[in-house]
């Protein structure tokens, strides 16, 4: 604010003569334009918008006039700050947007370099396996069963029809467990789910059944003392062996793939009259040209996948069921065995090493 | 079984032009499965013909021996009709004999290549041929003569010598025993092959009747014994050699060709599928007794080993005492030998039970034991030992003693009624009563379709198949013979399911929880020792020494079942770190074995339902099987790079795992510190839920790291998941949130160094009341600023209230009575 000024001409300011006005003006503008970065221009705004630039102070002189100058003098000196400001603010903006592109290309990274900082967890392909065999019958209306591994004899063998003379308890070679009178063994299959599903449940029985049993068979490429087998039992009104085909069938197809069946030959297992062994046609060959060189059937069209049966109606005795009003199936399949020829794997060992190459290569689903 | 198919089709016809695998299929699908089919010539190829030797020269050697330069006719086989000229080493053979030459071009087993070279300065254009260069069995004393008649020089030599006999070597499950047998086989064949006629039952043959004038026996178990058959041949010539016929029939099946008396038992065996047993009867003093054994008696039996026998065991005697273990084994002292000229047989029937318990009690495993515990036709005792007779009579040269003893007399099959819709219920196949009875008496049962009244089938099963017993035994007949591979395929309607069970939901939760941290699944046998719990650092009193012990296990070292998954776990790192994986994560889960000492698991009745309380009472029985998570973590938990440095793993990572692992299941763990191997004493925290004890996690001792080849500062955890499951919250209430602004105070506390963090943090949270939304700590110092033996922990609060702004110095006094709270409990004091 400037106080009265007493040599002040009245009638005429030189700072507002038009001329004068318009060449702050121009100054301003060209200043403006020349201002290279934001710094620039920040000085730029000092010295032709701020409080002591030229077009500011000559604002002063405006009271000076005598009122009837001071309107046109005004109007003179507003546009002419306004087109200043306009312009320090255009410049402004085209000078941040310079900047801000300028400062990307300073930040450019190399993409290409690593960046796995965290180790990549992974889950047992065994268990991805046996929960995707579960996933597929329950969503058909099964239920997933489970039992101990340390079982009762009676559970393994004789609720199963394996009597403790029957020459069938050879045919797996059983871990006993101490004291030997306590008739206590670790399961040698998954079939005294079964027959625990059956003391505990009502038919309808629909239920699969995948864990680990035990074997004492030396550790080699082809055999572990302990693997895991998915069992699946149906107890219901009027099951036939034509129910088992189906439900192995589907099985077989949802595992292995579009129009994969399964074949029955007569075998012997004595919780189940009939009895079959299952094979699986061959999901690589399917059987056609080009199976004499199939490595995974070994040129046979088809592969050995399991046992199955219809329930012997003495099992159900034993476990509670009247065999009159019901009769079931039952199946049983090697995961391991399963995974080994599904994913191409032609030593069983690695599955049981630990080595975290083996788990990590198939993550979190198969 | 392995079966030689010209003797299965001594037996039984098929049609003209039926292909071995023609038979073998329609065997497999039958039940019958195809192991092989071998024939002893399979390796050799090119010409191998007969050929006559016109002259030998025997020529002495420098090395000392003497060759034979031969000329040999092999007719028109070298394709020019004049003599062979062949060196030959042996010289059991004179110019005129038959032998087996194989011409050059030829490929003998182990791909032994024939071809014309020189040698003893000769040109030798081929060779002679012994047994064993055409692996026909071991016999290398000289080359093979053939019998003059055997055929024209130049002949195929094949057919003669039997090398592209095939044997078919078939899977016999254990309730097809009488498929252990020729007989058997012949007549799956007449069963199973379409057109097969003239089936020839080698049992079947006409036997001179009982008399007194055979050997004494006298059975006093008949129940362990209910036939015994003994026959005698006399003046029989022990060095009469076995026939050649007889001796590769054998030598397919798999058995080892001995002397002529003990082969023709075996053969026998073969054919009929009843094992035989033959005495000198010259060292046989007296009747033969059958009995059982009693306490303390020995027998030596044939393959040297002194048996101490058990009461059950059935034997036989003479005067002198026990001489052979009833149809498992003979004893040594009435061995057939090379001076034997009068054979004792005996065919006897014997308790398939008896066999098994016996067989496993002395752990004997033969051919004949194998049939006689998964059962023998009874009632062909006397036709094998008449088979016997003929045979050695035949090729021993001796004569048959007309004595005939027969003891006791094959049991009678059971009659079972069967459902004449049994088969079609059971199949879900359309078979009609008729083709059941057709299909069950093709198999050998008697039928009577108007026994049991309408719609019931009286069924005798044939004497070779005591496995038939149930009416759906029955069944099985019947579909195998309509076709196994004739069943439809039909999908069943289950019921709607519930899907899978929340533990079941929830242990995938935790598998999928834990690699999203970072760790990699494993699977380990759950077998240990005590090493490896020495290797833990356990102490003698730790309740994890008390492990449920393997009467049979395949090592050892690992002779229990393990309650505790770290040993494995730390094992499968140490093997990851040995192969160079030097930051690894590893997890696993499984069910460990808590022995209970509640006593054995009765043998229940299988003739009905145990009741509630007896299966209950057999789950007790069992030890506890908790499911457990155990993981480790080496090396770097982040790895160093253009980013920055590594950061390895510490304590923190175990704790931070499980409660990982807790949170997922809704649930939150506390730690307090703890003693407990295999863990760093100071560095060990016991995780808690709800105030009960569910694993532990820290660092691992160093002495174990060092056990399982694991760098130091690796970590570990073991935890209880059924704990954490059953507690796991199932609805999670949805949370409400405040928008007004939050209001933050910071306090750095000095306590103790003993005081632990969590206590504090406790008090901090209590005494800062319901306005409290978090607290935060956000750093541990020690050192000069705060004297020895103390520690400043900071924490960052933060105040916010549901409803409303917080006035001016609500959060300050709430911190205040905090701050009291903590110096009231834990003696802390605010830092300037």
């Amino acid at each position: 604010m400037s106080g009265p000024n007493t040599d002040y001409d009245p009638v005429e300011v030189t700072p507002l003569k038009a001329d004068q006005v318009e060449a702050m003006r121009e100054a301003a503008l060209t200043a403006i334009a020349d201002a290279a970065d934001l710094e620039a221009l920040k000085q730029v705004r000092l010295d032709h918008a701020g409080d002591r630039s030229p077009i500011a102070l000559a604002n002063r002189e405006i009271g000076a006039l005598p009122p009837q100058a001071r309107k046109e003098a005004g109007q003179r000196v507003g546009q002419a700050r306004g087109a200043i400001n306009q312009a320090i603010a255009a410049r402004q903006a085209v000078l941040e947007a310079e900047h801000e592109e300028r400062m990307l290309v300073e930040e450019t990274v190399d993409v290409s370099l690593p960046t796995t900082r965290r180790r990549r967890g992974g889950r047992h392909p065994l268990t991805l396996q046996s929960e995707l065999i579960a996933d597929l019958f329950v969503a058909m209306g099964y239920e997933v069963a489970e039992g101990p591994v340390v079982e009762a004899e009676w559970l393994n063998f004789d609720a199963l029809n394996l009597g403790p003379d029957h020459p069938a308890r050879t045919m797996q070679d059983t871990f006993w467990t101490e004291p030997a009178d306590d008739h206590v063994v670790l399961r040698t299959q998954t079939s005294p789910v079964q027959a625990r599903t059956m003391l505990t449940r009502t038919p309808p029985i629909y239920v699969v059944c995948p864990g680990r049993v035990f074997r004492t068979d030396e550790y080699d490429a082809t055999h572990s003392p302990m693997f895991h087998q998915v069992e699946g039992l149906v107890v219901d009104e009027g099951i036939t062996m034509a129910h088992l085909k189906g439900t192995l069938d589907h099985f077989a197809s949802q595992l292995f793939g579009d129009g994969i069946t399964t074949r029955f030959r007569p075998s012997y297992f004595p919780f189940t009259e009939p009895s079959a062994e299952v094979d699986v046609k061959c999901f690589v060959c399917r059987g056609g040209e080009g199976v004499a060189e199939c490595r995974t059937c070994r040129g046979e069209g088809w592969i050995e996948w399991g046992g199955c049966g219809v329930v012997n109606p003495r099992v159900l005795v034993a476990c509670g069921v009247d065999p009159e009003v019901y009769s079931g199936f039952a199946f049983g399949m090697g995961i391991d065995r399963s995974f080994m020829f599904r994913h191409d794997l032609e030593d069983l060992r690695p599955l049981f090493e630990g080595d975290v190459r083996f788990s990590s290569a198939f993550g979190t689903e198969i | 079984m392995k079966a030689p198919l010209s003797w299965v089709l001594d037996h039984v016809d098929v049609p003209e032009g039926t292909t071995t695998e023609e038979i073998t299929d329609r065997l497999t699908l039958t039940g019958l499965k195809l192991e092989a089919v071998e024939s002893p010539g399979r390796e050799i190829t090119g010409p191998l013909v007969i050929g006559r030797v016109l002259t030998k020269e025997p020529e002495p050697q420098k090395n000392g021996k003497t060759i034979n330069w031969c000329t040999v006719d092999v007719g028109d086989a070298n394709g020019t009709g004049e003599p062979q000229g062949i060196v030959c080493g042996a010289h059991n053979f004179e110019p005129g004999d038959l032998v087996v030459t194989v011409l050059p071009g030829g490929v003998l087993p182990g791909g032994f290549e024939i071809g014309a070279r020189k040698t003893y300065g000769h040109l030798s254009a081929g060779m002679i041929c012994s047994a064993r260069e055409l692996g026909l069995g071991d016999d290398h004393d000289g080359i093979i003569v053939l019998p003059a008649d055997a055929g024209e020089p130049g002949q195929d030599v094949r057919p003669v010598l039997g090398l592209d006999e095939e044997t078919i070597e078939l899977e016999v499950n254990p309730d097809r025993a009488y498929a252990l047998s020729i007989r058997g086989i012949a007549r799956e064949v007449l069963v199973s092959v379409e057109g097969a006629t003239g089936f020839r039952d080698p049992a079947l043959r006409d036997t001179p009747p009982a008399n007194d004038d055979g050997h004494p026996v006298v059975v006093e178990d008949a129940e362990g014994c209910p036939v015994f058959v003994a026959r005698k041949v006399t003046g029989f010539d022990p060095t009469a050699p076995t026939p050649d016929f007889m001796v590769r029939r054998i030598t397919a099946a798999g058995m080892r060709p001995i002397s002529l008396a003990v082969d023709v038992t075996n053969y026998v065996m073969l054919e009929t599928g009843r094992p035989i047993h033959g005495y000198d009867a010259d060292k046989v003093q007296g009747a033969l007794v059958v009995r059982r054994a009693r306490e303390g008696e020995t027998l030596t039996t044939l393959d040297g080993t002194k048996r101490t026998l058990d009461p059950a065991d059935l034997v036989v005697t003479d005067d002198s005492g026990i001489i052979g273990l009833g149809g498992v084994m003979g004893g040594e002292t009435t061995e057939i030998s090379d001076t034997t000229t009068t054979v004792l047989v005996e065919a006897a029937h014997w308790d398939a039970v008896s066999m098994f318990r016996t067989g496993r009690r002395h752990k004997i495993t033969s051919e004949a034991g194998k049939r006689n515990e998964r059962g023998v036709d009874p009632t062909i005792c006397e036709a094998a030992a008449d088979r016997v007779v003929e045979l050695l009579v035949e090729h021993g040269g001796g004569q048959a003693d007309p004595g005939v003893t027969v003891v006791g007399t094959p049991p009678a099959m059971p009659v079972v009624e069967v459902p004449g819709d049994l088969a079609a219920r059971v199949s879900g196949m359309p078979i009609t009563e008729e083709r059941s009875v057709e299909c069950l008496r093709a198999v050998g049962c008697e039928v009577s379709v108007d026994g049991g009244g309408a719609g019931t089938l009286s069924v005798t099963p044939p004497p070779w198949r005591p496995d038939l017993t149930d009416a759906q035994d029955f069944s099985e007949e019947v579909i195998r013979l309509v076709g196994y591979d004739k069943v439809p395929s039909v999908l069943p309607t289950p019921p709607s399911g519930r899907g899978l069970t929340r533990p079941q939901q929830l242990r995938r939760r935790i598998g999928r929880t834990l690699a999203g941290e970072g760790f990699v699944e494993v699977v380990s046998f759950p077998f240990v020792g005590a090493a490896d719990l020495d290797a833990l650092g356990l102490t003698a009193e730790d309740p994890r020494r008390d492990l449920l012990q393997l009467s049979n296990p395949l090592s050892a070292e690992a002779g229990f079942m393990t309650t505790t998954l770290l040993p494995g776990v730390l094992r499968a790192a140490g093997k990851n770190v040995g192969h160079g994986n030097t930051d690894v994560a590893i997890f696993e889960t499984g069910t460990v074995t808590l022995p209970r000492h509640s006593g054995p698991a009765a043998i229940l009745p299988v003739d009905r339902r145990p009741t509630d309380d007896e299966f209950a009472a057999l789950d007790a029985a069992l030890p506890a099987q908790p499911l457990h998570l155990a993981l480790v973590a080496a090396g770097d938990a982040v790895a160093g790079g253009w980013w920055g440095e590594a950061r390895p793993v510490s304590w923190a990572d175990a704790v931070d795992a499980v409660r990982a692992v807790a949170e997922a299941l809704g649930l939150e763990v506390t730690a307090s510190s703890v003693e407990l191997a295999p863990w760093h004493p100071g560095r060990c925290a016991e995780l808690s839920v709800d105030g009960v004890v569910v694993g532990h996690a820290g660092e691992v001792h160093p002495t174990v790291c060092e056990a399982f080849g694991l760098p130091k500062r690796t970590v570990a955890a073991e935890v209880d998941l059924d704990l954490l499951i059953e507690r796991a919250v199932h609805l999670r209430k949805a949370p409400t949130f405040s928008s007004y602004p939050v209001a933050k105070e910071d306090v750095a506390l000095v306590v103790d160094a003993s005081v632990p963090a969590a206590a504090v943090e406790a008090a901090l949270r209590e005494g800062a009341g319901e306005l409290l939304e978090s607290i935060r700590l956000f750093d541990v110092y020690t050192g000069d600023q705060v004297g020895e033996g103390k520690k400043s922990l900071a924490y960052a609060l933060r105040f916010r209230a549901p409803d409303r702004t917080l006035k001016e110095g609500e959060a300050a006094a709430a911190r205040d009575a905090a701050v009291a709270l903590a110096a009231e409990r834990t003696g802390a004091v605010q830092r300037a």
